[in-house]
Parts: structure tokens; C-alpha cells; sequence
């Protein structure tokens, strides 16, 4: 009876962005002028080239026969039954070409930047998974591709950055802050203000300024397009609810996005770190508030002076102060609910997936799985959650062994 | 008539370029920054920029990150770049624009901050990374002669842009040398011309030129087509490589005199 009242008034998908990038208070383009004239011209090429049919094939054909997809949706049923609660469905995110759904937006923005005549490709990388991504896009369509990573995350994912170097990547290492994901991308911005004219930069995420989070969302949302009608196939109805992490928030935009006007709820999933109240933490949605960071308006992780919070987490690929501006919108709609899991939930919730189910999950997904686990325990087998399983742990062995 | 406005008609008279000094408030430490603020306007500095430190410069180069992450060290936020301001206005007329990133101004809250900078003697305000797009947010409520909000133009802004960022303009432009962060090397003196003129073609406010001047012959070059020039990393080198220096306050004076008097030669 309340599921009728709840989504009287949905979030309006249509509404958002404006054409100024804004997501009501959040987004927007909060970047130095030299950046301007650019962003100007990658929305401009991304009106254009996008909804172009002979684009529109080609992003197809090459999401199909090069990246995987479809990726399956699966029934965990051992999962499932060991909880003892709702029936949990895997979306395999982590069975595509590089191991992380990153690829199906570096395949959309490099098609575009070849499109747009460009031939040097930059971006940020925090785990890894972007940053190889980015350099299998560019060695693919044959641009020159420099990857900018923290010498924490180059440490703690050692065989991501042989991949980038062995896919013919350079690989720029950023030692400054705490050397992880935001340091990565003030440098890859400070490289771009230098190159603008020539170089293309491919963001990882639903966050930095306006077009990306909306073009990040446009080239991810095929996530979530697949799993309703897969969702429809296997169960014939939608599910109840669907579980995604979030560090800048792109798998979960990606999943979300076509669901946002059906009566489905949603959970994205934060890293809680050592817990919030330790401080050191990267739920920035959960425990932070607004600011702009990295050309875009958005909850941040900061402290009463303006000054940006060091994140942290176990998984370097949520280990982030700031988030997408959309999701900043859909928490004030109270369209999507968001909670933070520790790092210790994440590693039993990566364990348990790999035990029961013979899958490795990666540590930014495995906190999906945690989130999943303690919302199944809640249901009854007769409802159905839909989980993004974002990426694989292959590359987090190192820490899992350690940690 | 406002202190920028003032400046730049008895430059105009005098037939000299502007020397537009930057330096990060609280930069090697707050007393010391308050003595190299007061000597660089003992010494002939035109308009003081005064850095607010940021946590994430990403318009910078490694030198202004450093001396950003210094000051943070020892604790030098919005309020103390106020205070500093606020002192430095008891002995000097020299005006003073405030220098940041956006995200410390929101967290001080617009209208606090406005009115407080306002208070403290500050004559402008530019922020790195509020494009004219978004600049209404902050700026809309403010009185454009009573406080400027400075906007800055790149070699890559196009003619049409130029004509809507400088239409609400006020105190002068910030024209950015060339494509990169501030510090960085490599000057194209004839490039700039080019630019200044073209910006010269859409507004009667002066244009000052900055990113990686560092030295008096680039200074007396730009001086003879532009009205003034910004001089910040060079500054902040001085700085770096003296931290510990009880004479690093005069050497900033020597130093400002003599690109005070490389503008001297405008035509």
C-alpha cells in the first residue's frame, strides 16, 4: 500500500542535466577557462556524434563482439539460500573484455574522441580498472595513451599497471596528496589545461565537470537497459531492488538509470573504510556535504575551511572524496538510498561470493555484495535484488592475502 | 572611484604597465607572509593577489602547489587571508584581490565572504575555476564597483566568448599567457600580443597578462602592449628557496622593485 505512495512523484529522468550540466544544485562546469572552450566543443561533438546511426552501430558492434555484451544476469542461488533471504541475481559486469565494467565507457568515449579527430587520449586511474580500460581503448583504435596514477594505487595494484604498460600505455606516476584517485585526477587536469588542443580526456566516472556525467551515464546505462529485460526474461516481473557501490558512481548510474521511473528501489553502497566515525572513510554521500571538487558541484569529503578530506578505503577504486553530481540529486530526491560498508564487510562479503558462488569479486563490488547480503536477510525469497557486479578481484588478490 | 580604477588611471598617466604581485597568504608562515605583503607594497607593487591556500590546486604548477600545502601546514584558511588583508590595509592603499579556488569561498558562505572581504579592505575577487557560466551563483548580488570580480580569459577562448565574459566585467582582465598551469615555462611574447589585442578588440577594461613570467625581460616585453603583468611562481621561488631566511622579506622588496621597474618602460 505505501509502494503506491512512494513514487508518486519520481525523479523526472527527462529533467536532468540541463543544458547548463546542472542536476538541480549539483554538476555544472567548475573549471579554469582554458578547460572551457573544450568542454564547449566534447558536448557539442556529443549531441552530434551519439545519436548518430552510423555511431550508434559502431558503439554496438564493438560493445558486442569486442567488449562481451550482453554480460549474464545470474540467479546466486547459493548465496541466495545461505542468507536465507531474497533471491539475489548477479549482473556479470566483471565477464567483460579488461574484468570491469570501465570498458563501456572507454570504448564510447574513445569511438568519440576518433570521431571528433583526436589522437591522444588521457585518464585518471585509481584501482587500475579505468586506467586499463582506457589504454585497451586506445591501443584498439591506435592513440597515443597516457594513464595518470597514485603512487599508493600503483603500489597496492601492481598488475594493473603492467596491463596499462603492456597495452603500450604510459603510466605517469602522482605522488603528491596521499597519491591516490583525486591526486591522479589533479594531474591529469593540470596535463590537460597544458594539451587541451590536441588531447582527449577520458573520465572515469559520472563525476568531474559537465558533459561527462551525463555522457559517462549515457555510455554505462546499457548495464541497466540489459538487466530489465533480462530481469523480465528470467522472473517476468522487475526486481525489488537494485544494489550498486559507489565511489565516483558510474556502474551504479549505469544500472539505475533505466529503472528510475518503475517502482524499484535502489542502494548504492559506500566505502565505509575503518567506519565513519574513524574518520577515515570515502562515503561521501553518507557523511559529507556540499562543495565542488574537480569541476563539478557535488557532496564532497571536506573540512569546515573548504579543504578536501583524504579518503580512504580498501578498494582504491572507491577510495574517493567526492561523487557524481546525479547521485547527489537522487539522495535529496530520496530516490536512491545510500549506505556505507567497512572494509571488514566487504572482505567477508568478497569471501563469501567466492566461496559460495566460485566468483571473485572486486573490492569496490564486493561492497555491493555486503550491502545485497544485509538487505536479503531483511526479504523473503519472494522478492528479488538485482546486484552489479562491477567488476573482478583478480587484481586486489594482493591486498585480499594481506588484509 | 574605486582603488583598481584609480591605479590603472595613474599608471595610464605615468605611461607604466601595472606590476600585479601573487603570493600564498601564510606563505612560509603568517607573520612572515604579513611583512613580505607589506614590503612587496613598500616596493612598488601595483595590485597585491593574495593566494588563498587550497587542499587541490588543480590551475597550478608544482611551485604554488608546495607553497599552498605550506600555509595549509600551519593552519592559514580564508579567515586569516581576511585578517592579512585587513592589517595590510591599516598602512597601505595598494589594492588587494583575494585569489581562490571555489570551493574554500563556499565553505565560508557567499554573502559572509562578501561582506566580510568587503570589511577587510579587499578590492576583487578571481576564482580559478568559476567560469563566467557559473559565476552568477556567487556574484549576482554584489556591487561590481564597490568589489570586482575578475575574470579571466585564455589563448584558447574564442573571440564570441571573449565578448560574454568580458560583458559584466569590472577592475581589469586576467589575460592567461598560454595553454597550462601557472609557473610553467615557455613564453611566446608574439602569441601573447596577439591575444592581448584581440581581447584589446572587445573591451576598454585593462588586460593584465600572468602564467610563467618570471623574469624583468619578459616583464618590459609584455609591458609595452599590455597594462599590466602578473607575477606569481617567481615570487613563490623566492620564497621556497629562502623559507628559513630572516632576510627573506627584503629580498621580496629587491625583488619587487625591480620588476616594478621593468613596467617603467611601457610606451
Amino acid at each position: 500500500m505505501q509502494a503506491e505512495n512512494k513514487y508518486e512523484n519520481p525523479y523526472d529522468v527527462s529533467r536532468f542535466p540541463n543544458e547548463n550540466g546542472h542536476f538541480g544544485p549539483y554538476g555544472g562546469r567548475y573549471v579554469a577557462e582554458t578547460l572551457m572552450p573544450a568542454l564547449i566543443e566534447l558536448e557539442e561533438a556529443f549531441h552530434k556524434f551519439f545519436p548518430d546511426p552510423a555511431f550508434q552501430t559502431e558503439f554496438k558492434e564493438l560493445s558486442k563482439n569486442y567488449t562481451g555484451r550482453p554480460t549474464p544476469l545470474f540467479y546466486a542461488e547459493r548465496l541466495s539460500r545461505y542468507l536465507q533471504g531474497a533471491r539475489i541475481y548477479l549482473k556479470r559486469e566483471d565477464l567483460v573484455h579488461t574484468g570491469a565494467h570501465k570498458i563501456n565507457n572507454t570504448l564510447g568515449q574513445t569511438l568519440l574522441a576518433r570521431w571528433m579527430g583526436k589522437k591522444k587520449i588521457i585518464a585518471e586511474t585509481g584501482a587500475g580498472q579505468h586506467g586499463v580500460a582506457t589504454a585497451t581503448t586506445a591501443a584498439f583504435f591506435g592513440m597515443a595513451c597516457k594513464i595518470f596514477m597514485g603512487v599508493e594505487d600503483i603500489r597496492r595494484q601492481a598488475p594493473n599497471v603492467h596491463r596499462m604498460e603492456l597495452l603500450g600505455a604510459e603510466v605517469v606516476p602522482v605522488d603528491s596528496g596521499t597519491g591516490t584517485l583525486k591526486d591522479a585526477m589533479n594531474e591529469a587536469i593540470r596535463y590537460w589545461v597544458a594539451q587541451v588542443r590536441d588531447t582527449y580526456y577520458v573520465i572515469g566516472s559520472v563525476a568531474g565537470p559537465h558533459p561527462y556525467p551525463h555522457m559517462v551515464r549515457e555510455f554505462q546505462k546499457i548495464i541497466g537497459e540489459e538487466v530489465y529485460r533480462q530481469v523480465l526474461d528470467c522472473t517476468g516481473r522487475l526486481p525489488e531492488l537494485l544494489v550498486a557501490c559507489v565511489g565516483g558512481g558510474s556502474n551504479a548510474m549505469g544500472l539505475f538509470y533505466p529503472f528510475l521511473n518503475e517502482p524499484v528501489d535502489m542502494l548504492g553502497a559506500e566505502a565505509a573504510g575503518f567506519g565513519i566515525a574513524s574518520g577515515k572513510h570515502a562515503a561521501t554521500l553518507c557523511a559529507g556535504n556540499l562543495g565542488v571538487l574537480h569541476g563539478s558541484k557535488s557532496y564532497l569529503l571536506q573540512d569546515e575551511y573548504g579543504q578536501i578530506k583524504e579518503a580512504h578505503s580498501v578498494s582504491a577504486g572507491l577510495d574517493y572524496p567526492g561523487v557524481g553530481p546525479e547521485h547527489a540529486l537522487l539522495k535529496d530526491f530520496k530516490r536512491v538510498s545510500y549506505v556505507a560498508i567497512d572494509d571488514d564487510e566487504a572482505l567477508e562479503a568478497f569471501h563469501l561470493l567466492c566461496k559460495k558462488e566460485g566468483i571473485i569479486p572486486a573490492l569496490e563490488s564486493s561492497h555491493a555484495v555486503a550491502a545485497a547480503m544485509l538487505e536479503a536477510k531483511k526479504r523473503g525469497p519472494e522478492e528479488i535484488i538485482v546486484v552489479n557486479l562491477s567488476g573482478r578481484g583478480d587484481k586486489d588478490l594482493g591486498i585480499v592475502t594481506s588484509a | 572611484m574605486n582603488r583598481i580604477d584609480n591605479k590603472f588611471q595613474e599608471l595610464k598617466a605615468n605611461h607604466q604597465a601595472a606590476l600585479v604581485g601573487f603570493v600564498t597568504a601564510g606563505d612560509p608562515d603568517i607573520e612572515t607572509s604579513q611583512k613580505i605583503i607589506e614590503t612587496m607594497c613598500d616596493n612598488g607593487v601595483d595590485i597585491l593577489e593574495l593566494g588563498v591556500p587550497f587542499s587541490d590546486p588543480t590551475a597550478d604548477g608544482p611551485v604554488i602547489q608546495r607553497s599552498s600545502t605550506r600555509s595549509l601546514q600551519h593552519g592559514v584558511y580564508m579567515k586569516d587571508v581576511l585578517e592579512m588583508t585587513r592589517k595590510l590595509r591599516k598602512n597601505s592603499q595598494v589594492p588587494v584581490i583575494l585569489f581562490s579556488y571555489y570551493n574554500p569561498i563556499m565553505a565560508y558562505g557567499a554573502t559572509e565572504f562578501y561582506k566580510d572581504a568587503l570589511n577587510a579592505g579587499a578590492d576583487g575577487l578571481l576564482v580559478v575555476d568559476l567560469p563566467s557560466e557559473e559565476a552568477d551563483e556567487l556574484i549576482g548580488k554584489w556591487d561590481s564597483d564597490r568589489f570586482s570580480f575578475i575574470r579571466l580569459v585564455a589563448p584558447t577562448t574564442p573571440k564570441k566568448r571573449m565578448a560574454s565574459i568580458t560583458a559584466n566585467a569590472s577592475g581589469f582582465l586576467y589575460l592567461v599567457s598560454k595553454t597550462g598551469v601557472t609557473g610553467s615555462e615557455g613564453l611566446d611574447t608574439t602569441d601573447i600580443r596577439r591575444h592581448t589585442e584581440l581581447l584589446r578588440s572587445v573591451t576598454a577594461l585593462p588586460i593584465c597578462v600572468g602564467f610563467g613570467i618570471s623574469s624583468p625581460e619578459h616583464v618590459s616585453a609584455i609591458s609595452q602592449f599590455a597594462d599590466g603583468v602578473v607575477i606569481g611562481s617567481a615570487f613563490e621561488r623566492m620564497i621556497e628557496e629562502n623559507l628559513d631566511s630572516p632576510d627573506l622579506p627584503a629580498m621580496m622588496g629587491v625583488m619587487t622593485a625591480e620588476f616594478k621597474k621593468a613596467t617603467m618602460m611601457a610606451l
